[in-house]
């Protein structure tokens, strides 16, 4: 049961929030419930598959891992914080492109994912790039498309 | 005449990547699923489901501690209707009542507004069930060590004959026999089934994630006794289907609408990952026993083809799983005398339903795995082979189906082959692999997957595809086919902005809901671009045509100009709409009785080479290079096409390698991703496609499906490759390390 709320501040996508959920809610419940920032999604539940990916001080977590307590005060990136207004992202740019995104339920995840990765190897070779996205799960492409993209994602 | 504007004309967008017409909102997060909507009012709603295995419920009670009197509370006697899940032999209940046919069977359906203490109070309802014997193997099901279904536990079986096999194996020089399993394997969408529900006498309405809006439509029906008008269903954004949401989504709209009849409000009903992994369906396991009959100079003269099936507690899909799993089991290859029987078989597990494939992968990985067998003690290589007894155009498959394709699979092999450097990797590989640590080696399969229902499927179907010109001047493509991700929206787009020579941009979709959109059949059997397409092309020609004779669109136009006179019609003159309705090619002919005749529209046809490595410490087997040939006819939109096949070759090297269901007590007991394990980004091999290209006249710009196809030769690819690496012929997948060791334990 969902009792025993506490108030307590995030910053989610260059916005503070005040959110009132108890300390142990899952970050994802809260961003998706409270916030109703669906585009981050659940998979799995178990930290497996990475669709509810989202970046916490730029560093890449499972966010149904993650209880609300611990990112106080921190700052969160969720998919809807990528794009500049109607600008996409590069990565966003290349899935589009390039063929990244089949069903679209792993695509926001594996773009916070890719774009973690385009920032500590800014010229990834294809071996970063599976291993930077291993922990993303995709059952419609076979990753070839999404390598695809995110090596365009880095030319252009 | 010639064509004095053509330069007007926007370019062709058949074979062109064109972005995907819904890609925007899925890389920004926008896209609706099913689980992103929320209502006022709104319950969630909770499964409780058989904890025990078949037998008599002997009684359900509520834990006390639980405020029960807040909860919707639903089982089999609150149904307004018929207690079954319409499809094909209604044997299904949307809750089991007194009889529970399997573990995990739906039982009590629990609604509230707090979805926190739903999951709690799921745990506390007790259902007593006293158990009645289990039939855990298709052996026992054959043995009818207890009769669970029917009067012979057989769903279903075919008896399929051509020429005289009897007499072919009174011809033969040699007779082979071998047996050959395959696993269930599970769907592993990313996005859980799920549906929200609002329901009362006055109508039904569901939204969700499903392959199938009619198929829901076709089991609300009884299941509310409301006439058909009255039943509404939503395809909400789909975050992958692979069959997995052909048929169980009815089942959950059925208890999601139940609970939002009895409560009067909203009621959101969303699997997790363990609920869905072990209670809906999964691919059947199979067995195919094979007797081949050939002449010392390499020619088939009889195959006799045994192929079994596991369909689990209900009759569900399987009769239909088993007839495709029939039709491909004796392959590309021509053979005088062919006799195939096969069953589908009742057991106590959860049913196994539709997925990617439908039976094909099954029968074919047992057949690739049998011609390399053949070939082996012919002294022949696989190669050679199956290049003494492919298919050629006049000749027949083992339905009697004459080919009226220009196929070439000599040239399709011969290229492949030459893509891969088979031949020299296998020299390679021959030379080292006696002193060398790891052992490599490479294989391949040909195969065939026909496109489309199967024999009268189609005509049964009937489906229809409208399209309608909007006030603003743009075209409105209206199916029930379905997006799942595999780019329906943007293929659809394609093929109708090139009959109608305007742009992408003036295209929409229409959401795929039963009350606004016409009956296209179901997203299944590969059919959505050849036949579905076909019809998006048919009623794109009907309307341009009624723009042109009314004298509000010149022969010849711009874009511009097209969606200027469709916007005057639409206001001056009333709906513009126009229709297309599936007809079958001509000359063709489908025996149902004798399962003969013309089995497909048309065939798509592949050569799949796989690379391997096996460590004979670890026991691991890792694939290294793939390659993927296929004629499809009509490449529709390269990028998308390749997606389709990269993933079915990734989901395929699960199936032969990773992807093990642990049945325990008759429940997948590794329902998590933790521990049932998917191929990762850093787990494949670099998949390379290669499309060859020779158009079917009956498919949209001569395009023919391709969905289905990667699934089913990339098993026996990879296992004909570990056999070259090692000498041990394996026949068994998923081929986990445990089984490798095995193997090679006992060489």
């Amino acid at each position: 049961m969902r009792t025993g709320a506490t108030a307590m501040q995030i910053r989610v996508n260059g916005v503070d929030h005040n959110i009132d959920a108890p300390p142990m809610s899952r970050l994802l419940d809260v961003l998706r419930e409270d916030l109703r920032l669906t585009g981050v999604k659940e998979g799995c539940g178990e930290g497996e598959c990475g669709a509810c990916s989202v970046l916490i001080d730029a560093e890449l977590v499972n966010s149904c891992l993650i209880p609300l307590l611990q990112v106080e005060g921190a700052s969160i990136t969720t998919i809807e914080g990528v794009a500049n207004g109607d600008k996409l992202n590069a990565v966003q740019q290349a899935f589009l492109e390039y063929g990244g995104a089949q069903c679209g339920i792993c695509t926001p995840g594996m773009i916070l994912a890719a774009m973690t990765l385009l920032d500590r190897y800014p010229n990834p070779t294809l071996e970063q790039i599976k291993e930077g996205l291993a922990g993303n799960l995709c059952r419609c492409t076979g990753y070839m498309r999404i390598f695809e993209a995110v090596i365009h994602a880095v030319r252009e | 005449m010639y064509d004095i504007n053509i330069d007007t004309k926007p370019p062709p967008l058949i074979g062109k990547s064109v972005p995907r017409k819904e890609g925007a909102r899925k890389v920004t997060g926008q896209a609706q699923y099913v689980d992103d909507l929320r209502f006022p009012n709104m319950l969630y709603g909770a499964t409780v489901r058989n904890p025990s295995r078949r037998g008599i419920i002997r009684n359900i009670s509520f834990d006390p501690g639980v405020p029960w009197d807040e909860f919707t509370i639903v089982t089999a006697k609150d149904i307004p209707g018929k207690n079954y899940v319409a499809l094909i032999l209604n044997d299904q209940p949307f809750l089991a009542n007194e009889i529970t046919a399997h573990g995990e069977e739906a039982v009590v359906l629990l609604a509230h507004p707090d979805r926190y203490l739903i999951e709690e109070a799921r745990r506390r309802v007790r259902i007593e069930v006293d158990p009645l014997p289990c039939v855990d193997s298709l052996a026992d099901s054959l043995a009818k060590t207890q009769v669970i279904w029917g009067e012979d536990n057989i769903f279903k079986s075919y008896l399929m004959n051509k020429g005289d096999v009897d007499q072919g194996f009174a011809q033969a020089d040699l007779i082979v026999e071998g047996e050959y399993e395959t696993g269930a394997q599970e769907q592993l969408y990313i996005e859980n089934n799920g549906m929200i529900a609002v329901a009362n006498p006055e109508g039904v309405t569901v939204w969700g994630s499903m392959q199938c809006p009619y198929y829901v439509h076709k089991a609300l029906i009884p299941l509310f006794n409301l006439p058909p008008e009255k039943i509404r269903i939503i395809q909400m954004e789909t975050g992958g289907g692979f069959g997995g949401k052909e048929e169980y989504p009815s089942m959950i709209a059925g208890h999601a609408a139940l609970l939002a009849w009895k409560s009067g409000k909203p009621v959101k009903l969303i699997y997790d990952r363990a609920e869905d992994m072990t209670a809906t369906t999964k691919r059947h396991p199979s067995r195919t026993r094979h007797r081949t009959g050939v002449t010392h100079d390499g020619k088939l003269v009889a195959m006799e083809i045994d192929f079994d099936i596991d369909g689990g507690a209900y009759a569900t899909l399987s009769a239909v799983v088993l007839s495709r799993g029939t039709i491909h089991a004796a392959g590309p290859y021509s053979c005088p005398n062919v006799r195939i029987r096969s069953r589908a078989f009742a057991t106590t597990y959860p049913p196994h339903g539709a997925f990617r494939g439908f039976g094909a992968p099954q029968s074919i990985f047992a057949l690739e795995r049998q011609m390399n067998k053949v070939a082996a003690v012919l002294n022949l290589s696989p190669e050679e082979f199956r290049r003494r007894n492919f298919l050629h155009e006049g000749q027949s498959t083992a339905t009697g189906q004459v080919i009226r394709e220009n196929v070439d699979f000599e040239d399709l092999l011969f290229r492949t082959l030459e893509l891969s450097h088979f031949h020299h990797h296998r020299e390679t590989f021959d030379r080292a692999n006696p002193t060398s640590t790891v052992k490599r080696g490479i294989g391949f399969a040909t195969f065939m997957h026909g496109a489309g229902f199967t024999g009268s499927g189609e005509v049964a179907l009937s489906s229809v595809v409208t399209v309608e010109a909007t006030i603003e001047g743009k075209v409105r493509i209206l199916a029930a086919s379905t997006e799942i991700g595999q780019g329906t929206n943007t293929i659809f787009s394609q093929i109708a902005a090139d009959a109608l020579q305007i742009d992408y941009s003036l295209i929409e979709l229409a959401q795929p809901d039963t009350s606004t959109v016409p009956n296209s059949g179901p997203t299944v059997a590969s059919r959505t671009v050849m036949v579905v397409g076909k019809l998006v092309e048919a009623a794109c020609i009907g309307l341009r045509q009624t723009l042109i004779s009314s004298g509000l669109l010149a022969q010849t136009y711009t874009s511009e100009e097209f969606a200027t006179g469709a916007a005057e019609y639409v206001e001056n003159v009333g709906p513009l709409r126009a229709s297309g309705e599936y007809k079958p090619p001509p000359n063709v002919f489908w025996n149902d009785e004798t399962y003969q005749g013309d089995a497909y529209g048309a065939y798509a046809w592949a050569v799949y080479v796989a690379m391997v490595t096996v460590d004979p410490v670890t026991y691991e087997v890792r694939v290294d290079d793939f390659v993927a040939m296929q004629e499809i006819g009509k490449v529709i939109h390269p990028i998308l096409a390749m997606g389709q096949i990269e993933g079915g070759v990734a989901q395929a090297i699960g199936f032969a390698l990773y992807e093990r269901v642990a049945w325990k007590n008759g429940r997948m007991a590794n329902g998590q991703m933790t521990n049932y394990i998917m191929p990762t980004s850093a787990d494949l091999p670099p998949i390379r496609v290669f499309f060859a290209e020779n158009p079917y006249a009956y498919g949209p710009s001569g395009a023919k499906g391709i969905g289905e196809l990667p699934m089913d030769g990339v098993a026996p690819a990879i296992l004909n490759a570990i056999e070259h690496a090692t000498g041990v012929a394996f026949n068994k997948i998923p081929l986990v390390p445990e089984l490798v060791m095995e193997g090679l334990l006992a060489l």
